[in-house]
């Protein structure tokens, strides 16, 4: 057993902080309060390989394993959490059509994802469906002129602002297999967005309502075939809670970092506050437990990688105990920077803002305990 | 036209340094390292050469412990074709000394019959600021040093050199030693490809020995020690309290 990093995948962290650190880390608050982050971004980001991580060489991707992706999101979520999980999202979307697309659809599609002048968007959550996701009701009906959309998809990252949607919708029976998925471009015919929401976190990511009405995309746009479109969602969320987890980490990270700073400067009764034993204890309990969360994750990333049986509990179990690690242990970096901690200039509160959608998306923490409960019962 | 590119494996300049408690130098044990960031723009440099169709091959090498490898696998990541490794310490304490290098480069230089040297100006661990002017010695070439803009024209290579009060433009003859200063370029990011193609390109390694060059130290260290701590400043009451002040200091 090796619990080392190889020499490409420390070269592959170190490249990725720098990236963040040098153009993202810089602009974070100004790209949340602006609530968008530059379009020009992303192909600065492609041009070194972000824009298909885990795509195929043949389709332009970079190839990585799942491993070497957490490696990237927590990297980059050292600089910004939010701009991190944005591009998970357009990964997991171009990873489903790489995988599942047929050829024409890849040649179509996925140059321009690749390059990201096509950021893509993950459309799967309803308003009025959430963690029971197989009920979503967005119907597709074909047609001879193609695909007929009627719905709304809730919660949408990028909602009006990419430029294609992968969407879930329902083409045949109730239930699972009743879903298919299909590219919607931005510009088709019936398609809308609702107002840009207000959210606690994840500011900089515009994140809207999106509407079908008789909404029309090409017949060729379908991905894979009819009926697989749910069993195509859910292959790309053990992927996806290991991403999210993987921001929920570096933001994390950096938050202690940021503290340890803080610690050292800040004086109180005449010593630097790092100097007070309670307070060193908080330090260690965080960087406790942050190594755990972090061990846990790549050993999660390493079962899928390496399609162990058990890769599914194993994603959802790392989701729950890193997304709750990153809040917890940001949440203590805001007590001990005080005041200043509750004030934006400092970043801290950010964080905090930021990591607490991580416990509710890509599978509530909820449900990976039902994902959890049900792999332990059936064993 | 080929560019040999030498590429020192440093302390990380984020890294807080620490002197080791017998004095005998820096603590590099599970310390974060990387390539010199001088070194890093000679890669650059030389990579931008080659890719404005002024050079063929980017050659980098190295000359340490084993682990200079992956400084090495840097350079290769950043677009440098193939590299030499020559190992010539066991504990990365073991600095080798410019004229060890030196000597080492000239060799590599008679084998590989580059046109171009491209180094960093100095290393950011202990400051020699010695390689490429002895290498230059020993080879007999040209040298332009402190490079802030090269621009290479057949036989000649116009280098702009930063030199006390301004720059300083000179024209010397190829094949030349040029070392690099911070303003030449901005190195780019290796891609996530690029990374993974790194490992695919060849990578030699090397004794001293191989190329007759006896590394033994000839300096020694008397003692490294921490910068003195700043003393405390004191506060004034008013501005003629600060004007007392500084001319006792003698500053006004």
């Amino acid at each position: 057993m090796d619990f080392a990093l190889t020499e490409e995948q420390s070269a592959i962290f170190d490249m990725a902080y720098a990236f963040g650190q040098d153009n993202i880390a810089p602009h974070a608050q100004k790209w949340e309060a602006e609530g968008t982050i530059p379009k020009d971004l992303w192909p600065e980001l492609a041009a070194l390989g972000f824009g298909g991580l885990y795509v195929s060489e043949e389709s332009g991707g970079s190839a990585l394993s799942r491993l070497d992706a957490t490696l990237v999101f927590e990297a980059l979520s050292m600089a910004c959490p939010s701009v991190a999980a944005f591009l998970s999202i357009h990964n997991m979307c171009a990873k489903m059509i790489d995988t599942f697309g047929s050829d024409e659809l890849k040649a179509r599609i996925l140059p321009k994802a690749m390059t990201m002048e096509t950021v893509l968007s993950y459309c799967l959550t309803e308003p009025g469906s959430g963690s029971d996701a197989a009920a979503l009701k967005t119907r597709a009906e074909k047609t001879n002129e193609g695909y007929r959309l009627n719905g709304s998809k809730a919660f949408i990252s990028g909602g009006g602002y990419s430029d294609a949607y992968v969407v879930m919708c329902r083409t045949g029976e109730d239930g699972p297999k009743g879903i298919s998925t299909v590219v919607v471009e931005d510009g088709a015919e019936g398609l809308s967005f609702g107002a840009l929401e207000e959210k606690m976190g994840w500011r900089s990511q515009p994140t809207a309502q999106v509407n079908f009405d008789n909404c029309l995309t090409a017949t060729d746009n379908l991905v894979g075939e009819e009926g697989s479109g749910f069993k195509y969602a859910m292959a790309g969320l053990d992927g996806g809670r290991l991403n999210i987890s993987a921001c929920s980490l570096g933001a994390a990270q950096a938050g202690l970092n940021a503290t340890l700073q803080y610690m050292s400067e800040r004086k109180a009764f005449g010593k630097s506050i790092d100097q007070f034993q309670a307070l060193q204890f908080r330090l260690a309990d965080m960087e406790i437990e942050l190594q755990a969360a972090r061990t846990f994750l790549r050993q999660a990333a390493w079962k899928l990688d390496t399609g162990a049986p058990d890769a599914t509990a194993f994603c959802a179990m790392a989701k729950k105990f890193v997304t709750e690690t990153g809040s917890n242990v940001v949440d203590q970096c805001l007590q001990l920077h005080g005041g200043y901690g509750y004030l934006s200039d400092y970043g801290i509160e950010k964080l905090v803002r930021d990591l607490r959608v991580h416990q509710i998306l890509e599978g509530t923490n909820e449900i990976m305990r039902v994902i959890v409960a049900r792999h332990l019962i059936a064993r | 036209m080929k560019v040999l590119v030498p590429v020192k494996r440093v302390i990380d300049y984020n890294v807080k340094v620490r002197v080791k408690a017998d004095g005998s130098g820096v603590d590099l044990a599970n310390v974060k390292m990387s390539m010199n960031p001088f070194d890093e723009i000679a890669v650059e440099e030389a990579i931008r050469l080659k890719e404005a169709g002024k050079a063929t091959e980017v050659v980098a090498v190295s000359i340490g412990v084993k682990q200079n490898q992956e400084t090495l696998r840097t350079a290769l990541a950043m677009g440098a074709d193939r590299a030499i490794l020559v190992v010539a310490a066991d504990d990365v304490h073991t600095d080798i000394e410019p004229l060890a290098v030196a000597k080492i480069l000239a060799a590599i230089v008679k084998e590989e019959e580059p046109g171009l040297v491209l180094a960093g100006k100095q290393a950011i661990d202990n400051d020699m600021n010695a390689t490429g002017q002895m290498l230059s010695a020993l080879l007999g070439w040209s040298q332009g040093t402190f490079a802030s803009e090269v621009d290479i024209d057949g036989d000649n290579a116009k280098v702009t050199r930063e030199v006390d009060g301004g720059l300083q433009t000179i024209t010397v003859k190829m094949p030349t030693i040029i070392t690099v200063d911070l303003r030449l370029n901005e190195p780019r990011y290796a891609s996530l490809p690029n990374i993974m193609k790194a490992k695919r390109k060849p990578l030699d390694e090397k004794t001293p020995g191989d190329y007759g060059v006896d590394v033994t130290p000839r300096l020694t260290v008397v003692k490294t020690e921490e910068p003195a701590a700043r003393a405390a400043g004191i506060k004034v009451g008013s501005v003629d309290e600060l004007v007392a002040k500084l001319k006792e200091a003698g500053a006004v």
